[in-house]
């Protein structure tokens, strides 16, 4: 702990130090909480119970963390397959609030929290914010929607507890944003990074040049986003952009942040278990292999979440970060395993269009996937804003851009795209999360 | 010499030329000349306008991607034979013409032949040379 202690910075905050655990001692609190939390799932949640008895398992039955590869998944459609408050384990007495997913297929999914949930998820949150340094005295401008998105709220409180002067703007209302931003001199924003693009961009529009801003840090999530994202709104901005992951079904945003290092997202395991897993074997992977993220909520009361499979693709990575923290680190979610689009039998992702979209000069992302079949084949379709920027009066200079996109698209996924240059703002935006994939193809 | 142009981005759909027209007529901006270049999938409209730098803040607040050219705007004074002997002087210029377009001036049958080269100035230097008529930037639009 002596050589952690020299990393802490001034104004290190008593809540932090859980951050810098010796790792014995983390782990020996993880088995006692999962235990818990296990047995708290097994004597409430129906779906819990009757799922460990068709695998003839009982809680007593974790003796060590290894242990917990034997317990049952949670996944999506249990959510759904309970909805509302099926997967509850508290009376309703004890739930002081619900939130839920914006639910894009059917139903939504709902979520609750105790007072005690609700302390647990401000302080990781507050641990979040603080890692990559906001404190006492940041004007926080969160443009995260407030209301039954986690997103809003889990953010404002977190930073509130910080003692940071929270402006609960929400989402949209793009000029209004950065008037205000402007105006209240924001030194930290928290945002969806597609809608932050957006914010950029208007500001490029209205002649702000955002370097010139108070603005120092970033908080990002809520949605997969690369590396060339991360470059592209620190250079355009001068601030420094930092990932924060989190979804409803575990607690929100607080799951994971990165800190001043970068190098990866620090789990708060404390509160929450981490394990990699081979999707279609669900064989537990070691440390660097690369897998879906799979959490166990270790303190929640309202509504525990046993090895709840986030579809989120990555790896633990080994080894301690040079910041000091001692719990470990995910490497940042750059694509979801339910995000796989299969074009013509290959495997292609969003995000691999998305880096060669970045990379060729000029383009910013805001794009679309439009897959259509054609007598029996895949066509896929990537529309393209065009920007003021790459924008020519030379019919054969535009078309050379789709060209040169296409070829780079084609490059790196070995399928031939058709590039079309559309009109700005003509992809949809919803609740600052872009809708990347239209699929109009049926069997 | 040059003259300022300027191009909107315009997607192949209904509405898409029309849109930027009413929004400077709206606006009291002349129009001189309007060209659309078309391809499979999309469209550029070029215009020379009476103020350029109003138009294209104009069509950039209301959301159309604008770029403002420079281009060469050459007089044509009499009728058919005229244009020919033009056309046939630039054409011995050896000049790279990206593309043409053409509108009529003034009443009297004058036209002006809109050029755009991938060398502005040489071509300028080579037309002056040649005796072709360039009309100057304050005869079309405020300067």
């Amino acid at each position: 702990m002596s050589s952690a202690k020299q990393k802490i910075q001034p104004g290190f905050r008593a809540e932090s130090a859980l951050d810098y655990m010796a790792p014995h001692a983390l782990r020996e609190l993880q088995l006692k909480r999962l235990r818990d939390v296990v047995q708290r799932a097994w004597e409430n949640v129906k779906h819990f119970h009757d799922r460990m008895d068709g695998i003839g398992m009982k809680p007593e039955q974790l003796r060590t963390l290894d242990d917990v590869a034997r317990l049952p998944f949670t996944v999506k459609t249990d959510l759904r397959d309970t909805y509302p408050f099926g997967l509850f384990a508290s009376p309703m007495k004890e739930v002081v609030r619900l939130h839920a997913s914006s639910g894009t297929t059917g139903k939504p999914i709902v979520v609750a929290y105790t007072k005690t949930d609700l302390e647990a998820w401000t302080s990781v949150m507050a641990r979040a914010l603080a890692a990559p340094g906001v404190h006492e005295g940041d004007i926080v401008q969160n443009a995260f929607g407030y209301g039954l998105f986690t997103g809003g709220l889990g953010y404002h409180y977190g930073a509130e507890r910080l003692g940071a002067t929270v402006i609960p703007v929400s989402g949209g209302n793009t000029e209004r944003q950065i008037m205000i931003m402007k105006d209240f001199g924001a030194t930290v924003v928290f945002s969806t990074p597609t809608y932050f693009l957006h914010v950029i961009e208007r500001a490029q529009q209205l002649g702000i040049d955002m370097h010139e801003l108070p603005l120092r840090i970033g908080f990002f999530g809520a949605e997969p986003w690369t590396e060339a994202m991360r470059r592209h709104i620190e250079e355009a901005t001068g601030i420094k952009a930092f990932d924060l992951y989190g979804l409803s079904e575990i607690i929100g945003p607080g799951v994971s942040v990165e800190c001043e290092c970068q190098d990866g997202l620090h789990i708060f395991e404390d509160h929450f278990y981490a394990e990699i897993i081979d999707p279609d074997t669900h064989e537990v992977l070691p440390e660097g292999a690369e897998g879906e993220l799979v959490l166990t909520t270790l303190t929640k009361q309202a509504m525990p979440m046993i090895r709840y499979r986030t579809r989120d693709i990555t790896c633990i990575m080994p080894g301690q970060c040079a910041c000091g923290r001692t719990i470990r680190r995910h490497r940042r979610v750059g694509r979801r395993s339910d995000d796989m689009l299969i074009i013509r039998g290959v495997n292609v992702f969003p995000s691999q269009i998305e880096a060669v979209l970045l990379e060729c000069e000029g383009t910013l992302p805001h794009y679309q996937i439009v897959l259509t079949r054609e007598r029996g084949l895949d066509q896929i379709e990537i529309q393209v804003e065009v920007t003021a920027k790459v924008f020519s009066d030379k019919v054969g200079a535009l078309e050379g851009l789709q060209k040169k996109l296409a070829d780079a698209v084609e490059h790196v996924l070995g399928v031939r795209v058709l590039v079309t240059l559309v009109e700005p703002s003509t992809i949809q935006r919803s609740e600052g999360k872009a809708k990347r994939v239209i699929d109009r193809r049926t069997s | 010499m040059k003259i300022k142009q300027l191009s909107v981005f315009a997607e192949n759909k209904p509405g898409r030329v029309v849109a930027p027209c009413r929004r400077l007529a709206d606006a009291g901006v002349e129009i001189r000349a309007l060209s659309l270049a078309e391809t499979a999938r999309f469209g550029v409209l070029r215009m020379i306008v009476d103020d350029p730098a109003r138009a294209a803040k104009l069509l950039a607040d209301s959301g159309f991607v604008v770029k403002e050219t420079e281009v060469l705007a050459v007089e044509v004074v009499g009728g058919a034979h005229a244009l020919a002997q033009t056309l046939a002087a630039i054409e011995g210029l050896e000049l790279n013409v990206e593309y043409m377009y053409a509108f009529p001036f003034d009443q009297d049958g004058h036209a002006v032949l809109i050029f755009q080269f991938d060398d502005l100035d040489a071509a300028i230097a080579r037309m002056q040379a040649a005796g072709v008529k360039l009309v100057a930037r304050n005869r079309l639009q405020m300067v």
